[in-house]
């Protein structure tokens, strides 16, 4: 590859052809602003705020999109960029519902640190006009408030070219630009899988995770209540970065000692019923490899990939594992037995998940989720969720002791844990199915060919006598990709695995706001934490073993089912 | 007394417009006959010592466009033929397709094989529904005469042409966001570079065309670029199609040789309407400038008009008469952006109703002298800060008349102090 050279503001860089601008300043460690762009999507140049000056040209060009050429001499902050900057500023803040103080992403707002940044300190000279329809609460998921809408388009990309779920479209023309869903249509009576990619694209916040907090302390100051909280296993990876540690810290011991003492009476891990998950979900692909079932079978963990194949595939709901996902299994056992076993009627348990997921929300609302009026999950709360709670609490995060989940569940094996990245719930069950099967050790537990955040990853494995075909696919358009090839009948995969979020629950909706580079650093502490845990196997798990002889019977059984398995509907309606 | 000099409108009124026989009796597709002849260098050669530049407003010259394209490696590459004539007041491209449709086809023909292409689109202005009809029908005679289509003229080039329609939107006339229109993607432009040349319809290298600069394809081929080039001033060759709109005399579409001067072709056409006075005018459509009276003296090509700070554009001459406020003027071609603004970069969605907040403030005689700062401020942010020409220059006329009508601003805002 060849090199240009040119300078920027004086100093002399050189860089490969093709960069941008914005690349090269970025080698000079010259930081110029920029809201529209995104590191992990494509370059849109609309916002205009990187606009920077080339000596010689009349225009002022986005240093985001702009070619770094030979020669070039680049002015990042010359009195007509500056003042071109703050005009467009000027124009996106007099948009822009001010009310910082009291606002979601205040701290970590983009358009906050820009405003800061280039020390804008007086009020717009215009008036302030918020954009027609800004307001829409009707999702369990997400809030699309566009007061505070920049008009990047950074969430209909993700939308619409990552996740291919096209809930967010742009619509009208000029200054009423507004995206929302198509036709007017409420997020909520969308096509919207409630994934909260939108939320982690958007600098804003006019997309933002629905905030359950209030019910979750209104819980803990009724007596009456039980509050027993559920944590999943990206949680205690991402939590640490949410309260401003590096990425990839895991914190599992503080994390309980937080949950206490904000306020939960009883502290469980989802990786307990991740385990179970591996036990009812292997047990039902052996069932329907030797009885000549629906193949191949898909995981049925993630309820933004369930909704998805609902809406826009809803011929392969068959393949579909009936299994619910571990927080719901999680949601129906804490009412049913764990409510026995400590004498209290459902009713007088208040049940908290902490989820690295917006959609988990939509799939606590689902009404298979309950029995006798009352439901399996009472509230879900994400990970950015728990932080704000833990901070209100007046809880220094990073100088707490550890505590250990409570009893019953609250042992998980490794294999549970690495549910929280794309490939875990694949590897888990590889783990237990190869072992049940064969009745053999593994020699090595670790199937690297379905790690990392390859978009579509494939492997097969020899269990006894049968070849195991499998494939996993994180973020939904790598997803569609392998629904097509089944539908087309060009797939002959025995078991898939699905994640909604690009690299699995690590990069869920309701994690603090990521890009891949923080990505790197999650996954691996997954590893390390699987790597770390006394226990790596699901079928290993004795308080799953003990479960299953006290209460559910064996894996599939009756009791199972009506628990822990689940049915699903056909939502192709949405797309009319 | 000017009299027309006529290379673009050359057959208008002489023929019948779908007849390719008349067209060809005319002397029609022999240029295409001769072009294919040549290697596609000698073409693009010929063209360059035309020194014809492009007639949609930009006046980039069109053998350098070419040879973009032609060296540009690509299995597959495109003609497009800028029809979505949007300038309010411009009419020029209307009359052209209208009357001459395979004059443009030949034109698009010889690009196509100076550049490689086989594939030629003319992207049709919403607002002429009628000129639809008359391109295809012109087509499939061209086509069926053995014009356009399959082996052209019995050698191995094929090119064929569709007529796609636009939506409606002024943005399309844009090329990038009219290759995003045929794509069937909002019309909304594409950041430069890459330009069109390089990565243009379905990221194919691509040669978009004005209707005006094809016209003059042909007659290059013909007459040959030296011949061409004695047209019009050294640095801006042949002749320039004028839209004369507004209150002058006598209205409609002309041919006359680049550099005429303003003064001469608005006094052949009769001056004012009615006798009145004159104010100024509005050049280039609403996207040029607005001059006044005083700067009658022009000559109009590209290049002293920008020299002049006005700009030729799309040839529109918009003739003001002391009857009109110059501030109505400036508001309405406010009121025409904001409903224009595709919306996708800031400075423009979200500037041209700032402007118009202003302007309609100051014409109310609600108006400050910080207001004036403001608009200076704002219109020049939008102008050198928007992603592409609508942005850029949907201000210009704020701009222009601030300097060339300051008395109207200062007027109106002392009017309201009194008040």
């Amino acid at each position: 590859m060849s090199k240009v050279k040119l300078t920027i503001d004086g100093l002399p860089v050189e860089i490969e052809e093709g960069a941008t601008i914005l690349r090269a300043a970025d080698e000079l460690d010259i930081y110029i602003p920029t809201l529209c762009y995104h590191p992990d999507q494509n370059v849109k140049a609309n916002c205009r705020i990187c606009v920077v000056e080339v000596v010689g040209m009349k225009l002022l060009v986005p240093a985001c999109s702009y070619p770094a050429t030979e020669g070039m001499a680049v002015l990042t902050h010359s009195q007509r960029v500056r003042t071109a900057r703050r005009n467009i500023l000027e124009l996106i803040l007099a948009r822009h519902a001010q009310d910082c103080l009291h606002c979601d992403r205040s701290g970590f707002c983009e358009l906050q640190k820009v405003s800061e940044e280039m020390h804008f300190l007086r009020t717009p000279r215009y008036p302030y006009v918020a954009r027609s329809d800004y307001w829409d609460d009707s999702s369990p998921s997400i809030v699309r408030n566009s007061q505070k809408c920049v008009a990047c388009g950074r969430c209909e990309y993700v939308c619409s070219n990552i996740q291919t779920v096209h809930a967010l479209s742009k619509v009208g023309r000029g200054f009423e630009v507004n995206f929302e869903p198509a036709y007017g249509k409420k997020l909520g009576d969308s096509v919207c899988i409630n994934c909260g990619q939108c939320i982690q694209a958007c600098p804003t916040a006019a997309l933002t995770i629905y905030d359950y907090t209030l019910r979750v302390w209104r819980a803990f100051a009724d007596p009456q209540k039980t509050v027993v909280a559920q944590v999943a296993p990206a949680v205690r990876i991402t939590l640490a970065e949410a309260l401003g540690e590096a990425p990839g810290t895991i914190s599992t011991g503080r994390l309980v000692t937080a949950l206490k003492r904000v306020g939960f009476d009883v502290v469980f891990d989802t990786d307990f019923t991740a385990d179970l998950t591996i036990m009812e979900e292997g047990t039902e692909l052996l069932g329907r490899i030797n009885n000549g079932g629906v193949l191949p079978m898909i995981t049925s963990c993630s309820p933004g990939w369930i909704k998805f194949c609902e809406t826009y595939y809803p011929d392969l709901i068959p393949n579909l594992s009936t299994c619910k996902s571990p927080q719901a299994m999680f949601g129906a056992l804490i009412k049913t037995f764990y409510a026995k076993q400590i004498r209290k009627v459902p009713s007088d348990i208040f049940s908290v998940s902490i989820m690295p997921c917006t959609a988990k929300k939509f799939e606590a609302q689902r009404p298979e989720m309950g029995r006798n009026g009352y439901r399996d999950v009472d509230v879900v709360i994400s990970v950015q969720e728990i932080a704000r709670m833990i901070r209100s609490a007046g809880i220094n995060f990073s100088n707490l002791p550890e505590t250990p989940f409570d009893s019953p569940f609250g042992l998980g094996s490794g294999a549970g844990e690495i549910f929280g990245a794309t490939g875990g719930v694949m590897e888990a069950a590889l783990r237990t199915v190869y072992e049940i099967v064969t009745g053999k050790e593994l020699d090595s537990l670790d199937f690297e060919s379905v790690r990392g955040f390859e978009g579509i990853k494939e492997a097969s494995v020899m269990v006894g006598d049968i070849k195991v075909k499998v494939a996993v696919a994180h973020g939904l358009g790598n997803a569609r990709k392998l629904m097509d090839a089944i539908r087309a009948k060009e797939a002959d995969y025995h078991f898939i695995e699905i994640m909604a979020c690009p690299g699995g629950c690590i990069g869920g909706g309701g994690n603090p706001i990521k890009n891949w580079r923080k990505m790197g650093p999650r996954l691996e502490a997954v590893y390390r934490e699987d790597k770390n845990m006394p226990l790596r196997k699901s079928h290993e798990n004795p308080y799953v073993k003990k479960l299953y002889e006290d209460f559910l019977g064996e894996p599939n059984s009756h009791k199972c089912h009506e628990l822990l398995h689940t049915r699903y509907v056909d939502r192709s309606y949405l797309l009319r | 007394m000017l009299q027309e000099t006529r290379i673009v409108l050359r057959n208008v009124g002489e023929i019948n417009p779908v007849s390719v026989e008349d067209y060809r009796k005319r002397g029609g597709y022999e240029s295409l006959r001769k072009a294919l002849t040549m290697p596609p260098e000698d073409v693009i050669a010929e063209i360059e010592k035309s020194r014809l530049r492009g007639r949609g407003g930009a006046g980039f010259p069109t053998a350098r466009k070419w040879s973009f394209v032609l060296k540009a490696e690509s299995e597959q590459k495109y003609v497009i033929c800028n029809a979505d004539e949007g300038e309010p007041g411009t009419n020029k491209d209307r009359i052209v397709l209208s009357n001459d449709p395979n004059s443009v086809f030949e034109g698009m023909a010889i690009a196509a094989w100076a550049v490689g292409a086989d594939r030629g689109f003319l992207y049709l202005r919403f607002e002429y529904p009628y000129v639809f009809p008359i391109l295809e029908q012109a087509l499939q005679n061209a086509r069926d005469a053995g014009c356009l289509g399959k082996n052209i003229f019995g050698t191995d080039f094929n090119f064929d042409i569709t007529v796609v329609s636009g939506g409606g939107a002024y943005v399309c006339g844009e090329e990038t966001a009219l290759i995003e229109s045929i794509e069937g993607n909002r019309g909304e432009p594409r950041f430069k570079p890459p330009y069109p040349g390089i990565s243009g319809l379905y990221g194919k290298p691509t040669v978009v065309n004005n209707v005006e600069t094809l016209a003059n394809i042909p007659v290059i081929m013909d007459k040959g670029g030296e011949w061409f080039s004695k047209t019009g001033v050294p640095s801006c060759t042949g002749t320039k199609v004028f839209t004369l709109c507004g209150n002058i005399a006598q209205k409609g579409v002309f041919e006359y040789p680049m550099g005429t001067n303003l003064r001469d072709i608005f006094e052949t056409h009769g001056g004012v309407k009615d006798n009145r006075d004159l104010r100024g005018f509005m050049l280039g459509g609403q996207s040029g400038n607005l001059i006044n009276a005083s700067q009658i003296d022009l000559p109009m090509d590209i290049d002293s008009c920008q020299q002049a700070e006005s700009v030729l554009g799309t040839g529109t001459i918009m003739v003001i008469d002391d009857y009109t406020e110059i501030l109505d003027i400036v508001e309405n071609i406010m009121k025409f952006f904001i409903e224009e603004s595709c919306g996708k970069c800031t400075p423009c969605r979200e500037g041209n109703i700032r402007i118009y907040e202003v302007i309609q403030r100051i014409n109310r005689g609600e108006g400050k002298m910080d207001d004036m700062i403001l608009l200076e401020e704002l219109a020049e942010t939008m102008n050198i800060a928007s992603l592409c020409g609508l942005g850029q220059n949907s201000s210009v006329a704020v701009i222009t008349s601030m300097h060339n009508f300051r008395e109207d601003y200062l007027k109106a805002i002392e009017r309201g102090r009194r008040a």
